[in-house]
């Protein structure tokens, strides 16, 4: 094992929206660090402004969404700072993003293989048929036929268009890739062909991968430190084994409690009361206080911060430190 | 046969085939007019006394005479020429600069999208053939005058179908996953977006052309298009109109403006049901049960 060498470096990001009804604040004062090769799982219920987060980090949030502040420090420049251009040079190349939904993420008018070879050369000043050469090894390391390149979208099945999809953010060999959800929208077994495949692919490739989702199994198997957010802030970081051992926080100990559990009595299966909050008007003081069995007088009075409990664990929680 | 090979071929079904094929053989038979007029023409359109004046249809004049003892058979067959002409390069015109300005503000929206919807739809209020007359009583008359105040008056339709096409297209997963490859707006536009909104235009297009043929009629019936001795259609009606009711004694000359109605129907019909049958066949949401 080489030495750790942060590769991303998210610094007090903020993102909001500037909805009608007011400001939303997607992502509110998040901060973490990912190393080279490795593996960040993302868990949040919809909503908790896990993919903003997702989008920001390439500067690709949809309007009304604005970046109001923080950095983010990609292989040692502030992705801040830089031109438009020089962020469309690094989208598809040296961050790429692998979209939630399959169906929708694809021309239907542009067949499989001009999707591959017009992400190939945007990047790189090679030849149309040469580029088609490098698509064909792609689809071939994707588990796809390459004699299926002249197919379109509609000919290929849900999980086929998530593999092209996966060939898309890997087609420049990228230092980071982005995962928003790669699993939802398929079923369990494709799901799980997926994820095997992206293990292979992260271990061929050495990728270092954010891995946005809801369901806390998907990263349980792949990440090797996961943040949990919860309404538009990280309320815990952790690396995955101790968080799966020991959940710090009321809200990871009841999100991992909410899983079905094949070994354990229906009875145990718990849920967790309430909503999140509205966004628009947060509950002064912990975000979670309102569904929290835990909360008390503090916690309705100040917010907690992200605080260091030991090497490799944060919690945003007064129960702790 | 030929029509079993076409709808198979072209996989057209349901009700979108009879209307669409309806339309493409009036426009054929349009077209073949248009282009072999000086071959298929008995007489020059604008030579005078070629017979007498206001002879009835017969063997020899298949559609009478006019005033001027002029063929009106040869004239309907050149005033398609001159027809065509204008609503062609009218719905050409319209469509390049519609398109392009249609493309840009919905996908850069923002204040260009404010000031260009706003400026699209006021001239969209104007009734289509007054504004026409305007501009055309303006530029005079002419082929190219009448096919620029024309096409002015189809801009803001291209404009609103494509901007509001793009709105919607430009929410697809597929447009935010071409900017997430690096790809630039241009790309984005033209290989993303443009080609989902291409069925759309095609039916704009053969509606387009339908109502050119109206309004390029219409003004040269007012007297504000094409100027004598050029055969067309609108003009023609207009010449034949006071004539319609014929002398005392001779009935009515009722081929004068039969035949140049006629047609200005047909023609319009026949890019009238090719626009509603592609319609029908490109946008399978409007498909009835098959």
């Amino acid at each position: 094992m080489s030495i750790p060498e942060a590769i991303l470096e998210v610094k007090g990001l903020q993102t909001h929206y500037y909805t009608r009804a007011g400001v939303v604040k997607a992502v509110d004062n998040i901060s973490f660090v990912i190393d080279k090769g490795e593996t960040l799982g993302l868990v949040g219920e919809s909503g908790s402004g896990k993919s903003t987060l997702g989008f920001s980090i390439i500067r690709l949030v949809p309007p009304p969404g604005k970046i109001v502040g923080g950095k983010i420090i990609f292989a040692g420049t502030d992705l801040m700072k830089s031109k438009e251009e020089e962020m469309r040079e690094i989208r598809g190349k040296r961050v790429s993003m692998i979209f939630q939904d399959p169906m929708t993420s694809l021309n239907p008018l542009m067949k499989i293989g001009d999707h591959l070879t017009e992400t190939i050369t945007t990047h790189l000043k090679i030849k149309k048929d040469e580029a088609l050469e490098k698509a064909k090894a792609l689809l071939d390391k994707l588990g796809i036929s390459p004699e299926r390149i002249n197919d379109y979208p509609h000919q290929f099945s849900g999980g086929m268009r998530q593999r092209v999809v996966i060939g898309l953010a890997l087609a420049l060999n990228p230092d980071l890739v982005i995962a928003d959800e790669p699993t939802t929208s398929l079923d369990v077994i494709i799901e799980a062909q997926i994820l095997e495949l992206l293990k292979k692919l992260k271990a061929d490739y050495n990728l270092t991968l954010i891995l946005i989702t809801h369901n806390i199994g998907v990263v349980a198997e792949m990440a090797d430190h996961i943040a949990v957010m919860y309404a538009g802030k990280i309320v815990e970081l952790s690396d995955a084994s101790s968080l799966f051992d020991n959940p710090l926080h009321p809200y990871t100990k009841a999100l991992l409690e909410s899983v079905p559990n094949i070994r354990l009595s229906e009875q145990t299966l718990k849920w967790i009361l309430g909503m999140p909050p509205d966004l628009l008007s947060l509950p002064k003081g912990c975000r979670f206080n309102s569904r929290c069995p835990h909360a008390f007088k503090k916690c309705f009075e100040t917010e907690p911060e992200l605080m260091q409990i030991s090497k490799n664990r944060f919690v945003a929680c007064y129960l702790h430190g | 046969m030929v029509r079993l090979w076409i709808t198979r071929r072209f996989h057209i079904r349901g009700s979108g085939r009879f209307l669409t094929l309806t339309g493409a053989a009036i426009i054929a038979l349009i077209a073949i007019i248009t282009l072999l007029a000086p071959i298929i023409a008995p007489y020059d359109p604008i030579k005078r006394d070629v017979g007498g004046a206001f002879i009835a249809p017969n063997s020899q004049f298949l559609m009478g005479t006019d005033l001027h003892g002029r063929d009106v058979y040869s004239r309907i067959l050149y005033g398609s020429r001159t027809v065509m002409l204008v609503a062609l390069a009218s719905t050409l015109l319209s469509l390049i600069i519609g398109v392009p300005i249609g493309l840009l503000s919905g996908y850069v929206g923002g204040k260009t999208d404010r000031v260009l919807s706003l400026i699209m739809d006021s001239i969209y209020s104007f009734p289509g053939l007054i504004l026409a007359i305007a501009l055309a009583a303006m530029l005079g008359p002419g082929v190219v005058n009448m096919s620029m105040a024309i096409a002015v008056v189809y801009i803001p339709t291209y404009f609103r179908m494509v901007r509001g096409q793009v709105l919607s297209v430009k929410e697809n997963l597929f447009v935010e996953a071409a900017r997430a490859i690096g790809a630039k707006d241009r790309t984005v536009v033209f290989n993303y977006i443009f080609p989902n909104v291409l069925p759309s235009i095609i039916v704009v297009v053969s509606l387009n052309i339908a109502d050119a043929i109206l309004t390029e009629a219409g003004l040269s019936f007012l007297g504000l298009g094409i100027t004598a001795p050029t055969p067309d259609w609108g003009f023609d009606l207009k010449s034949g109109q006071p004539y319609f009711p014929g002398v005392p004694g001779r009935g009515s000359y009722w081929w004068l403006i039969t035949f140049p109605g006629l047609m200005i129907i047909i023609a319009v019909l026949g890019f009238s049901l090719l626009g509603e049958g592609l319609n029908e066949i490109l946008n399978p949401r409007l498909r009835e049960g098959e």
